[in-house]
């Protein structure tokens, strides 16, 4: 079964997944790395801000963090075991 | 024994949000020194620890970050310090890492990092009581052999663990004499180092912990309302009210308080002297001046409170996220809502807390905006204008004209600030939209000790001020308002003779196309420097001989009706909203930006913005026929 994969930025609230793959400039994936967006965590998208979604809030590794769907876009998510929640 | 000489310095690092701040003010008791302004932000504190055992320890707080590859000034600090390449600062003995034991996936990333720096280090496993109540079972013994370094379990806020924790960690100094002073180069890690150092967090985290924490339920199912798009917004405006109107009610009781003490004072010392200069140049200069200062301490101290608050219980994150989408409108980020919104209170503490705000871009444009934010020294400005030119009437129920005006005074400083802003962030400073990366904390029930602590660091730095820097004005003010002094049976008040009153006349011609004489002029000059001097000055141009501040303001407010038009009142309001009039803050801004330009190019744009409407306005009034 090909998992289906999506970018953080393009869940919606209540979504969850794997982090796969992180990209962008160096200093910006260090840094998201460094706040616990690292490949192999698993990943939920638990608020979106008012006016428009933008940022989200998403639990990661015990903590939730805020970024702006921009930013999220870099981080590659499978949903593959979305199911077994 | 030689440990007499023995002085032991701790540097306590971790991650935001870990406890840290509480387990200094555990282990130091409040005997801390701080440096200047501090902000909501931390700040590089110092404390001192003296052992029964004749051992004296200083602690170091280092400001709180998520790993060494440091981006705000506050992080650079901590990097620095550990690097040894603070100037004046040795490199400390022993690292005392602090860790949230409820979140070490994260906060063991930065005890591994410190740890490849070659110190001794000791780690505080912190809010182990939190972590037990939402279930975690952590095998210490093995998380120490993984980690190879000491653990030891602290509760910060209740002081457990705290006194063993010191007692390894001036241990752990012991082994590690005369180390000092060292640089470490530090080279930023590649994406697989970052890697890699989580994957053994997760192998050391897999080994120590038998059962993981729970998820915190209650501070779950408050996110969901506190961030919920409709009432998340609801609340928000609800905070930020209850916050305003308490500042404005509870002051008052204490203010006056502190109003009747100088007063009674200054008679006291009046009457208790001889006439002469000394007697009024202590009376009329000193504590009258440095007492109009003073009189808002209980205003500040009480915003203070409120931002510690909800600093402590996790809330300015939240305000952060809620307000991103608003401030990225004028492109600023969602932290730039927490040093414009306690530049409402002085825009000293408010520069100050753009630190944490990463991007240079933004934060030079958060600093530059922040002095147009209605501080709390224009307020008695606004409150005697608007008692002397604003009739009191109800424009619909209990909605009354003088307070609307009121409102509408900072909603125009807000207003002006955001409108600075966008056009600074599409001129001057143009530049990509910053990432946005916020941690946003588990509530917390706030520590009362740290919240007094915080409100005593700042009580006691707006006194200082009060007594240094506005003191040295006062008596300049006084002298230059009373010499030379007027000559045999003069006609005009003696102020009209003095250097004051000169100046005033020379820069006449500039503020006559504004509608402000040269006693507006003079009153200027000390504004400049303190905008709230400005109704003293004033008081003392009128030559009023108000025996205590509430007739000055009584008198001083018929006097003003007399002698301006609405015009000039309307104008001057403007003026009050738009201009620099304040030392301490081009001061504060020097510091920040490190050079004299950014200061110079705020002072500038403001006065243009300020000297452009004030004269549009009194244009415009003068037409309505209110001149």
């Amino acid at each position: 079964m090909t998992s289906p994969r999506c970018r953080l930025g393009e869940m919606s609230a209540g979504m969850s997944g794997v982090i796969v793959n992180t990209s962008g400039p160096i200093e910006l994936r260090r840094r998201l790395l460094e706040m616990g967006l690292l490949e192999g965590s698993v990943v939920t998208l638990v608020h979106e801000a008012p006016f428009g979604g933008d940022p989200i809030a998403v639990r990661v590794r015990g903590a939730l963090l805020a970024l702006r769907r921009n930013e999220a876009n870099l981080i590659e998510v499978s949903r593959e075991n979305e199911g077994e929640k | 024994m030689s440990d007499i000489h023995f002085s032991p310095r701790l540097a306590l690092a971790g991650n935001p949000n870990c406890g840290k701040t509480a387990l200094f003010n555990s282990l130091t008791g409040g005997r801390q020194k701080v440096g200047n302004y501090p902000g909501v932000t931390v700040e590089k504190k110092e404390g001192i620890i003296l052992r029964d055992d004749g051992v004296v320890v200083r602690i170091l707080d280092l400001p709180g970050t998520y790993s060494l590859d440091a981006k705000t000034p506050d992080e650079m600090i901590a990097r620095d310090v550990l690097m040894g390449k603070v100037e004046g600062e040795d490199r400390p003995d022993v690292i005392l890492a602090v860790a949230d034991a409820n979140s070490l996936e994260r906060n063991l990333g930065l005890v591994l990092e410190m740890k490849a720096l070659g110190y001794p280090i000791v780690l505080a496993l912190n809010m182990m009581d939190l972590a037990h109540e939402r279930g975690a079972e952590i095998d210490l013994t093995v998380l120490s052999s993984e980690l190879g370094i000491p653990v030891f379990p602290t509760v910060a806020i209740k002081k457990e663990g705290v006194a063993t924790l010191l007692t390894q960690a001036i241990e752990a100094a012991k082994g590690n004499p005369g180390q000092n002073p060292v640089s470490i180069e530090w080279h930023p890690p590649t994406i697989k180092e970052v890697q890699d150092r989580f994957k053994r967090v997760d192998e050391i985290l897999l080994a120590s912990v038998k059962k993981s924490a729970r998820p915190l339920i209650w501070s779950e199912k408050l996110d969901r309302i506190v961030l919920h798009p409709v009432w998340g917004s609801v609340i928000l405006v609800t905070v930020l009210a209850v916050v305003f109107q308490a500042i404005f009610i509870w002051a008052t009781a204490p203010a006056d308080l502190i109003k009747d003490g100088i007063e009674a004072l200054g008679n006291f010392v009046g009457s208790a002297m001889g006439p002469g200069p000394l007697n009024s140049l202590l009376v009329d200069g000193v504590i009258k001046g440095v007492g109009s200062v003073l009189v808002f301490l209980p205003q500040i101290l009480l915003l203070f409170f409120f931002l510690l608050l909800l600093e402590d219980t996790g809330y300015m994150a939240r305000a952060a996220f809620l307000m991103d989408r608003v401030m990225g409108k004028v492109g600023l980020h969602g932290r730039a809502f927490i040093p414009l919104l306690s530049s409402f209170a002085c825009a000293i503490p408010g520069i100050m807390a753009t630190r944490t705000i990463e991007n240079k871009r933004d934060r030079l444009t958060t600093i530059l905006v922040a002095p147009l934010m209605t501080c709390s020294a224009r307020l008695p400005v606004y409150s005697l204008l608007i008692a002397a030119f604003i009739p009191n009437s109800s424009v619909w129920g209990p909605i009354r004209l003088q307070g609307l005006v009121m409102l509408l005074l900072y909603f125009g400083g807000a207003a002006a600030a955001l409108g600075m802003a966008w056009i600074f962030k599409r001129t001057l400073l143009k530049g990509a939209k910053p990432p946005l990366m916020l941690e946003l904390p588990t509530y917390k029930i706030p520590s009362w000790r740290s919240i007094l602590y915080g409100l005593r660091e700042r009580a006691w730095i707006f006194i200082r001020r009060a007594g240094t820097v506005i003191l040295a004005i006062t008596i300049i003010l006084w002298f230059v308002a009373s010499y030379p002094k007027a000559p045999e049976g003069a006609s005009e008040p003696p102020i009209h003779y003095s250097y004051a009153g000169r100046v005033g006349h020379a820069i006449e011609p500039v503020l006559k196309p504004l509608g402000f004489d040269w006693r507006i002029g003079i009153a200027f000059i000390p504004g400049f420097a303190a905008r709230e001097v400005m109704i003293s000055a004033l008081a003392t141009v009128y030559s009023i001989e108000g025996k205590d501040d509430e007739a000055t303001a009584g008198a001083l407010t018929d006097v003003l009706k007399s002698q301006w038009s609405v015009a000039t009142a309307l104008s001057l309001m403007v003026w009050y909203i738009l201009a620099c009039q304040c030392l301490s803050t081009l001061a504060v801004t020097r510091r920040e930006t490190n050079s004299w330009r950014w200061p110079a190019f705020m002072l500038a744009y403001m006065t243009v913005l300020a000297y452009g409407a004030s004269f549009i306005t009194y244009s415009v009034a003068r037409m309505m026929g209110l001149g």
